[in-house]
């Protein structure tokens, strides 16, 4: 490789990560400022945290937000798990192909059809939308991208593997929960984290899905943001940033961990 | 694969919750709006005029059958607001992801070129925007591209520019949102692609007297081609149907398909229309996705 290259190469990293990065650098930054204004820095302050701590409106949203969140996560990667082992293991069963197809839809459906059609359903049926219909709504968005991760992971395992643990005896159930699971789990994880993420952060379901009493974070958020930049965003914002960079720092520890684990008994 | 078969009961058992799940919730919805943007409007609430109910049978549905409209479908056609969404749409989508890819590859590229024990560094680092909030990286934009913004007050302090330039507010401002906001999906395929090339190619290439460029455009592009693939529908399919972006980058005369809907839905209470859009927008989506996997199924008939 040539030095022009290695010098173009270098400029492009460093150009491309600071378009990636200057955005959210800045964000987080003026989120300290005590200015009002985005444009003139008035020194350091820490009162837009304070007055985030005291604004129970924006505080309940993010408790809703987390709740739901998790709850869908959790129904998500069952639901995906279960769907995952039907589409790996069942072989071409009558009407795999209708359930294959419908499980990808969420992949290239907009996500305002898919709110709308939720919302028509949930009218139709007289069901009165709030924390419940939010959580459905999430968990069928979340669900596709949860079956799409476990199902190629399951691919991956050996099925001779489960076969061997029957011919010893073991029901189908047990083999699977035995051999294929511990196999699977760290794809669960991450599983549960991108549909965590994915129902943390959704705007366009939620507005659609919930009801009033279930505000979402984001729906919050939002309507805050087209009034013009609050400088309480920018704080709540980097509150969000923060917590997802320390989330990834530590995953990425433990899987380092993990892999100098494995390569140490490999070895031995 | 085997043949066609029959589930055992514990089978059934599992595959019975996802199933009924996925029908319930995502399929019987989207018949749903299929149904309501074929009904009349009505100012009630649901506002439309339901077509057929199941309890109804047969002999119910052929009756109600007669009281089908294709008004709102007509409305699409005919109301120059929609066409320009559609239209528009189609527009921004493309260009933005053309704009992504052109960013992306030199990116990508430098990437996968770069020394192999920094690669998954460089591509975690690359990946992490993806895994914070899409709402706050759009955020991120208004404070810079607005008239008092950093971008317009660093080109003034610079000399280069008198006056601000209008940026926020306007088309520009909605395809620099999406290039920024689908960067990892476009990132991502192509590193993948241009990070498996073996490097013996390029050398046979300079070997045989290829110019680095020559070698670009005849081994790595063309061999980099199913990343470019991949990256390219990541990044267009979303970006059609885009409601967020639009809504806080875009000017009001900015119209996307995704915000009109969502417009009819919440503001105008027009529940035949939005559903006969959303159901136009799902077919210029799928249409094309569809003839895509019949060409590379086609291809891979034809090589053994």
């Amino acid at each position: 490789m040539n030095g022009q290259f290695r010098i173009l190469q270098a400029l492009m990293l460093t150009a491309g990560f600071i378009f990636l990065y200057a955005p959210i650098v800045i964000l987080a930054a003026m989120s300290f400022n005590a200015s009002r204004l985005v444009s003139v820095w008035g020194g350091f302050s820490t009162r837009w945290y304070a007055a985030l701590i005291e604004n129970e409106q924006l505080m309940h949203s993010a408790w809703i937000s987390l709740a739901d969140a998790t709850l869908s996560a959790l129904f998500a990667t069952i639901l995906g798990l279960l769907a995952a082992v039907s589409l790996a293991r069942f072989g071409a069963f009558p009407s795999r192909l209708l359930f294959f197809g419908a499980i990808h839809a969420p992949l290239v459906l907009p996500e305002v059809v898919m709110g709308l059609a939720l919302l028509s359903c949930f009218v139709a049926l007289g069901v009165g939308r709030g924390f419940t219909t939010l959580v459905i709504g999430h968990v069928t968005f979340t669900m596709c991208f949860t079956t799409v991760a476990l199902l190629a992971s399951l691919r991956e395992c050996d099925p001779a593997l489960e076969e061997a643990a029957m011919d010893l005896g073991a029901t189908p159930f047990t083999a699977f929960l035995l051999v294929a699971l511990p196999q699977i789990a760290p794809a669960m994880a991450s599983a549960f984290l991108l549909a965590f993420t994915l129902a943390l952060d959704d705007l366009v379901i939620a507005s659609f899905a919930t009801g009033p009493g279930a505000t979402t974070l984001p729906m919050r958020i939002y309507s805050q943001v087209r009034l013009g930049v609050s400088p309480q965003i920018n704080a709540m914002s980097t509150l969000l940033l923060g917590m997802v960079a320390v989330a990834m720092g530590a995953g990425a520890l433990i899987l380092r961990r993990g892999a100098r684990r494995s390569r140490r008994v490999s070895v031995t | 694969m085997k043949k066609a078969q029959t589930l055992s009961r514990g089978q059934r058992l599992v595959l019975l919750a996802p199933y009924l799940w996925i029908v319930a919730f995502l399929l019987a919805p989207l018949i749903l709006i299929l149904k309501i943007s074929f009904s009349h409007t009505v100012l009630a609430r649901p506002p439309y005029r339901p077509i057929f109910e199941l309890s109804e049978g047969l002999a119910g549905f052929w009756t109600k059958a007669q009281t089908f409209t294709f008004d709102a479908y007509r409305v699409l056609f005919t109301d120059s607001l929609y066409i320009n969404a559609y239209i528009s749409s189609l527009t921004i989508a493309a260009v933005a992801t053309l704009v992504t890819l052109l960013v992306a590859y030199p990116f990508a590229l430098a990437m996968a070129r770069a020394p192999e024990k920094w690669r998954p560094f460089l591509i975690g680092l690359a990946a992490a925007p993806f895994w914070t909030s899409f709402l706050i990286r759009v955020y991120a934009w208004i404070a810079l591209l607005k008239d008092e913004g950093l971008i317009n007050k660093g080109l003034i302090a610079l000399g280069l520019i008198d006056a601000p330039i209008q940026m926020f507010a306007t088309r520009f401002a909605v395809v620099i949102g999406i290039v920024y906001s689908y960067l990892p999906f476009m990132l991502l395929p192509l590193y993948a692609a241009l990070e498996r090339q073996n490097p013996a190619l390029r050398e046979a290439s300079a070997d045989l007297g290829a110019t680095p460029m020559q070698t670009f455009l005849r081994v790595t592009l063309p061999l980099s081609r199913e990343g470019i693939i991949a990256g390219v529908l990541l990044v267009f399919i979303p970006a059609v149907g885009e409601f967020v972006i639009p809504d806080l980058l875009g000017g009001s005369d900015t119209l996307m398909i995704g915000r009109t809907l969502w417009n009819d839905f919440f503001a105008n209470h027009d529940w035949p229309t939005a559903s006969a859009a959303a159901v136009l927008l799902l077919v210029l989506l799928i249409a094309p996705l569809a003839a895509l996997e019949r060409m590379r199924f086609g291809q891979k008939d034809l090589r053994p």
